[in-house]
């Protein structure tokens, strides 16, 4: 009786032992792993928030084919089309190349895996899945805003 | 002279006992058949990791890992630098030939069923091997930060960002943001020139101790047909002086191309550039680059490229795990899907590869 009675005894203590070494590993790894993957995670970088762009001169933009510009982090394409302006994202909805225009097929094109849009920004052939987002021109005097539309 | 080499030799000896040691490596035969060819691609690449590793080092001491910098500072390294534009195109050099020894060794396992009971780890740090090292060819390829490089990694980690679920996290690790910046530069350094080569030197480790234990596989048939005994040669020193000869000739190799073909820069990566016409990834990626662009953008309700990544990743695993699936090697028996499988995957890499590198 005594004998089984100190074998439970030991066991407990065993048992609790065991219980108390376990969460204590649990308790070290996750407060080792916890900084390690924070620190992994880049932060988030403060975004100025951009709601219109200078796109530049009317004149310029009119001789060149096209011109990429920066909407805060994203590049736009603007491309001349008879007296308007056209802006859409200029990152391919595919695998996230920049787009060109070529004006002589009158497509935005992406030189990566051959991805067109036409000249609404719908994805026309190609592996595209999406079109690309467009943006809204306004001509202020002799000059060029790019706007997000709403 | 020799007597206080013998001396100190006695002396480190008494210390460490080198009688087991060396007992553990002389008692390794190399079978000699008609494809004992394929046991000498092994050797080449881990003598072209040591290259990878030597010029590696040597072009840390003048590389900067920073968007300001790095274009500047391999500008410099090849033009400045004295032997630079040599030590960089080996690097590049060793790099390709590394990986297609990888590819060769890997098939010739593959056929020879070399995987099979009890040599199933082996296979796997091999394949994992295989694995870090067009990882090691991926984080490389953007740190020149050139323009190539830049809508390579671009689509390298946009790919990964497809997965579903895990992917987008993944790609955000990997680019160190939202885009691949400066940040992804100095993530892909660190990759590069400490992650992965600590946890490869583990499982080259790993590799070459199992190899070491479980002896040379022998092939299948001359076990099967129980040829009378397999005749043999004793690894050190006979196999091994083969061993090096080849070394010296892949050298030479490796000198020729580095020589007459040296590395390119190109022009720098520009943040807000257009993706450059003709662009490809590096050779061993054209074969998944070019299948990609045979799907359609919507198979069903799946955009189509997440289909082919999805495609490319279950038949990565299965390879990986043929060792489990094929149960009739391992009970000594032929298996010859094996064989029409592996052939059709090699069709495959070469006509896409073909493919991807005339388009």
């Amino acid at each position: 009786m005594e004998k089984t009675d100190l074998l439970n005894k030991q066991s407990n203590r065993r048992g609790f032992l065991k219980f108390l070494a376990m969460t204590g590993a649990t308790a070290f790894s996750a407060s080792v792993l916890y900084p390690v993957f924070s620190f992994l995670r880049p932060p988030k970088q403060r975004e100025v928030e951009v709601s219109s762009v200078n796109a530049g001169k009317i004149e310029e933009l009119k001789k060149a084919d096209y011109k990429i510009i920066r909407f805060g982090n994203e590049p736009v394409i603007v491309i001349p089309e008879g007296d308007k302006f056209l802006a859409f994202s200029a990152r391919c909805t595919h695998l996230d190349c920049t787009v060109q225009y070529a004006k002589d097929k009158h497509v935005i094109w992406c030189a990566c895996h051959n991805g067109k849009y036409d000249l609404t920004g719908r994805n026309i052939s190609g592996p595209p899945p999406r079109p690309l987002a467009a943006f809204k021109t306004i001509i202020k005097g002799d000059e060029l805003m790019i706007t997000k539309t709403a | 002279m020799k007597k206080q080499f013998l001396k100190l030799y006695s002396w480190v000896d008494d210390r460490v006992q080198f009688e087991d040691l060396i007992k553990f490596f002389s008692k390794k035969y190399v079978p000699v058949h008609r494809h004992s060819i394929w046991y000498y691609f092994g050797g080449v690449s881990v003598f072209l990791f040591i290259i990878q590793v030597v010029t590696g080092i040597l072009l840390l001491f003048y590389y900067k890992g920073s968007a300001d910098l790095a274009y500047e500072s391999i500008q410099f390294i090849m033009s400045k630098v004295q032997f630079g534009w040599l030590v960089r195109s080996i690097h590049a050099w060793s790099a390709n030939l590394f990986i297609f020894s990888l590819f060769i060794h890997m098939f010739s396992v593959y056929f020879e069923k070399s995987y099979r009971k009890p040599r199933e780890m082996t296979w796997f740090s091999g394949m994992l091997m295989l694995f870090l090292a067009l990882f090691f060819g991926f984080s490389g390829y953007l740190l020149p930060w050139n323009q190539l490089a830049f809508f390579a990694t671009k689509v390298g980690t946009d790919i990964a960002g497809a997965i579903p679920v895990i992917g987008e996290p993944i790609k955000i690790f990997l680019r160190g943001g939202d885009d691949v910046t400066g940040a992804t530069l100095s993530r892909f350094f660190g990759f590069h020139v400490a992650l992965l080569p600590g946890i490869f030197t583990i499982l080259l480790g790993l590799h070459l101790i199992l190899v070491q234990r479980q002896g040379m596989s022998e092939p299948l048939e001359t076990k099967e047909s129980k040829m009378v005994p397999l005749k043999k040669m004793p690894f050190f020193p006979n196999f091994f002086l083969r061993d090096l000869l080849l070394w010296l000739l892949v050298l030479n190799l490796l000198a020729v191309l580095a020589v007459f073909f040296p590395a390119e820069l190109g022009l720098k990566a520009d943040l807000f550039g257009v993706a450059p016409a003709g662009i490809k990834p590096e050779w061993y990626f054209l074969f998944m680059f070019q299948t990609l662009k045979y799907f359609p953008s919507h198979i069903v309700l799946f955009e189509g490229e997440i289909v082919g990544i999805l495609l490319f990743s279950i038949a990565g695993i299965l390879w990986l795990l043929v060792p489990f699936w094929d149960r009739k090697s391992s009970r000594g028996q032929r298996n010859l899907k094996i064989n029409y499988l592996g052939i059709f995957a090699v069709i495959f890499i070469i006509v896409l590869t073909t493919l991807g590198w005339l388009s």
